[in-house]
């Protein structure tokens, strides 16, 4: 941010309003900030389809936010059962699908809005697989990213809990029994977690306060990191290359259009696109057939009976298969620490990218062939690790989960080989717009 | 290459979808039929509410299924005294485990946690009422072909009559020291009093292993098969509503929020025109 001295400072032209303007611009950076980050934020003129993405996570972060606030205050998280036999977290979610106005509105929109949220952050992502955007100099706006990331599934890790489902409670359990993998401590750290010897009142209570206090404020903390580290740089294009080596004679970039107005209209036109598809999903299938509500759900945690067959929510599949497909010892650990820890190194390993990456062009539009096999057999294998995930274990799932995890790491592990001998073509001076 | 893609995503899905799944029959109901739903109600209220809560519902609800709050007062509060109370039951939950061997559980919600790739909830319930047998060696007398041993009693055995059960078993066979004998054909049959007689018969070669319920012809029963399907039908209606009594409203606030958003996508597209015609 610029400092104390460069603030631009507004002159009030005599009007109520401009007067009210300047006291505040004497006490705050408002002009300043606002021209910084919209009316003079130049971002290059020819994003694409892709680029909605970014504004998208920001709208689904705010939904979550908003119908979160509404849930929590009609929302019990208690596992004692309550007069009619049923857990008191569990009632109060049908509570509030059925007695609070609206309440089954705000309810969807929050259920839904965990998927959209992966949906939206997953398709983000991609976009700077095409086209490079973690590279120098975006690290560590990729890296701020990549802990959102992280902390995005530990909010929905811990906020799947809170329904108090057969799945919610099952599934935490089986989550929170990974960290027992870990030696000499794990057993330990798993209590720690739970607060007790099994999912029970202690773990649903902590659950919450992580899920509607602690993460949430780590995440919107991230996001605000986020979006400060990208206007430092300023944003890549589908072209990969810098906007800024192009400079007017004011030294405003050639191909740069200030974000405000220009992207916030077409914005605009990208989130009432999302809505309708978003409120589609709530209002014609909510549950999403059985991907964003699971059916097992609706019947209350039973400590006592484990259901046959135990699946994460879709977003979490695809990690879930490579814990599930490492099913061999190796040295000292035991076949399931391997797993928790190629679990962990599928997420983890997005961290390396910037770094794993040496082809001498960013965008998929000039790199060669080989980038592009290795990226199309990423997706494919996150497709069919997704799919295997929400499926019981099966020895043919089994075998392909293990092909398709090497796969996946393969596109990562080989990148620093296979992204330097690539064909490339020459990067473009200015960017490509029709 | 798309084609090959679309292959390779789809084939594990095609190649892991032969695991057990049950057959279905097809819920013939709506849930928009306000006669059936009003049936329903009764048939709930009388045959499922004496031992299994729909505690998440009000009976006051029962009004936007076309009661009046008199009708229902009359004709279905039993263990309410007030109508905003919730639909819970008499029994206490002890009592009914020591009954049943496990605490009946509340249906409010039942038409949604059956859902599974076999079918709809609905279609899961319209089964499962429809397909119990007599069986002498389940305490309450009754097992159901979707619910192997089941703890719930056939509540509509009046209304339905028993029906004599053939339950024919295709399973790998071992011999008297445990080894492998090929497979074998395992035939009970179940008369009207649950009582089994058992066949059993060795099967030559390869065999698909596998179970195959028949029923024979209903004993006693006061309703017709259609009429008792029809009956059936109008509770699963009742149940499916239950589930989520606004989910009616939801599809037409839907429709309302598409019309909305498509028109304001006109003008959003026609702003973002407007202001990017000069970007060249």
């Amino acid at each position: 941010m610029a400092s104390n001295a460069q603030y631009e400072k507004y002159k009030s032209n005599g009007t109520l309003m401009g007067a009210a303007l300047e006291w505040f611009d004497a006490r705050f950076p408002l002009t300043s900030m606002w021209k910084q980050h919209l009316s003079e934020y130049y971002a290059p003129k020819n994003f694409n389809f892709w680029y909605f993405f970014g504004v998208l996570s920001i709208v689904v972060l705010a939904i979550q936010i908003f119908t979160g606030i509404f849930l929590t205050m009609h929302y019990k998280p208690d596992a004692s059962l309550n007069a009619n036999g049923v857990p008191v977290a569990f009632a109060s979610v049908e509570y509030i699908m059925r007695d609070v106005s609206g309440g089954w509105l705000i309810r969807y929109m929050h259920s839904t809005g965990a998927s959209a949220f992966f949906i939206v952050v997953y398709l983000h992502m991609f976009r700077a697989l095409l086209y490079g955007s973690y590279r120098k100099p975006r690290e560590l706006t990729w890296l701020f990213g990549v802990f959102i990331f992280f902390c995005l599934m530990g909010e929905a890790f811990m906020g799947y809990l809170l329904p108090w489902g057969q799945m919610s409670y099952w599934g935490a359990q089986v989550i929170v029994n990974l960290f027992s993998a870990i030696p000499f401590v794990g057993e330990d750290l798993s209590i720690w977690i739970r607060g007790d010897y099994v999912i029970g009142d202690a773990t649903l209570n902590r659950f919450f306060a992580f899920h509607v206090i602690a993460l949430p404020l780590l995440l919107v903390g991230l996001v605000v990191a986020h979006v400060l580290a990208l206007h430092e740089t300023g944003s890549n294009n589908p072209d990969g290359i810098e906007i800024k080596k192009k400079l007017d004679e004011k030294g405003i970039p050639l191909d740069g259009v200030p974000f405000h107005p220009y992207y916030t209209v077409k914005d605009t036109v990208g989130v009432v696109v999302f809505l309708m598809v978003f409120f589609a999903i709530i209002c014609f299938s909510p549950e999403g057939g059985g991907y964003f509500l699971e059916y097992n759900n609706f019947i209350p945690a039973d400590p006592l009976k484990t259901p046959p067959h135990i699946a994460p929510v879709w977003y979490f599949t695809p990690f879930y298969s490579i814990l599930r497909a490492v099913d061999w010892s190796w040295m000292w650990p035991s076949a399931k620490l391997w797993g928790v820890i190629a679990m962990g190194a599928s997420v983890g390993v997005f961290a390396l990218l910037p770094w794993l990456d040496r082809s001498p062009v960013k965008s998929i539009r000039y790199r060669g062939p080989i980038y592009k096999f290795f990226l199309t057999l990423f997706v494919i294998s996150l497709f069919v690790l997704g799919y295997l995930g929400t499926q019981p274990p099966s020895g043919l799932g089994n075998l392909l989960s293990k092909i398709f995890m090497f796969v996946y790491f393969a596109f990562f592990v080989l990148m620093p080989w296979y992204s330097k001998i690539d064909k490339y073509r020459p990067e473009p001076d200015r960017v490509t717009f029709k | 290459m798309k084609k090959l893609i679309l292959a390779l995503l789809f084939a594990p899905a095609m190649a892991l979808a032969s695991g057990a799944e049950l057959h279905l029959d097809r819920w013939p109901g709506s849930v928009k039929d306000q006669a059936a739903l009003q049936n329903g109600a009764e048939l709930f209220v009388h045959y499922c509410l004496n031992c299994h809560g729909a505690s998440y519902l009000r009976y006051n609800r029962l009004t936007e299924i076309g009661l009046t709050e008199e009708q229902i007062k009359e004709k279905l509060m039993y263990t309410a005294e007030k109508i905003g109370d919730p639909m819970r039951i008499a029994a206490n939950a002890k009592d009914m485990r020591k009954w049943f061997g496990t605490a009946p559980p509340d249906l409010t919600v039942a038409a949604r946690s059956h859902a599974s790739g076999d079918g709809s909830g609905a279609d899961w319930l319209y089964t499962y009422l429809r397909q119990f047998y007599p069986d002498a060696s389940r305490p309450t007398g009754w097992n159901n072909v979707i619910f192997d041993n089941v703890g719930m009693p056939h509540v509509f055995w009046e209304e339905q009559g028993a029906r004599p059960m053939t339950v024919t078993q295709v399973r790998s066979a071992v011999d008297a020291n445990g080894k492998d004998a090929g497979y074998e054909e395992v035939v009970k049959v179940y008369d009207v009093q649950g009582n089994v007689t058992q066949t059993v018969k060795p099967l030559a070669g390869a065999q698909h292993e596998g179970i195959r319920h028949e029923f024979g012809a209903p004993v006693g029963g006061k309703l017709s098969a259609e009429a008792y399907d029809k009956q059936v039908s109008d509770l699963v209606a009742f149940m499916v509503w239950m589930g989520e009594p606004m989910q009616e409203q939801r599809k037409q606030l839907g429709i309302g929020i598409l019309i909305f958003l498509a028109i304001t996508f006109v003008f959003a597209y026609l702003l973002k025109k407007e202001y990017w015609k000069d970007i060249h």
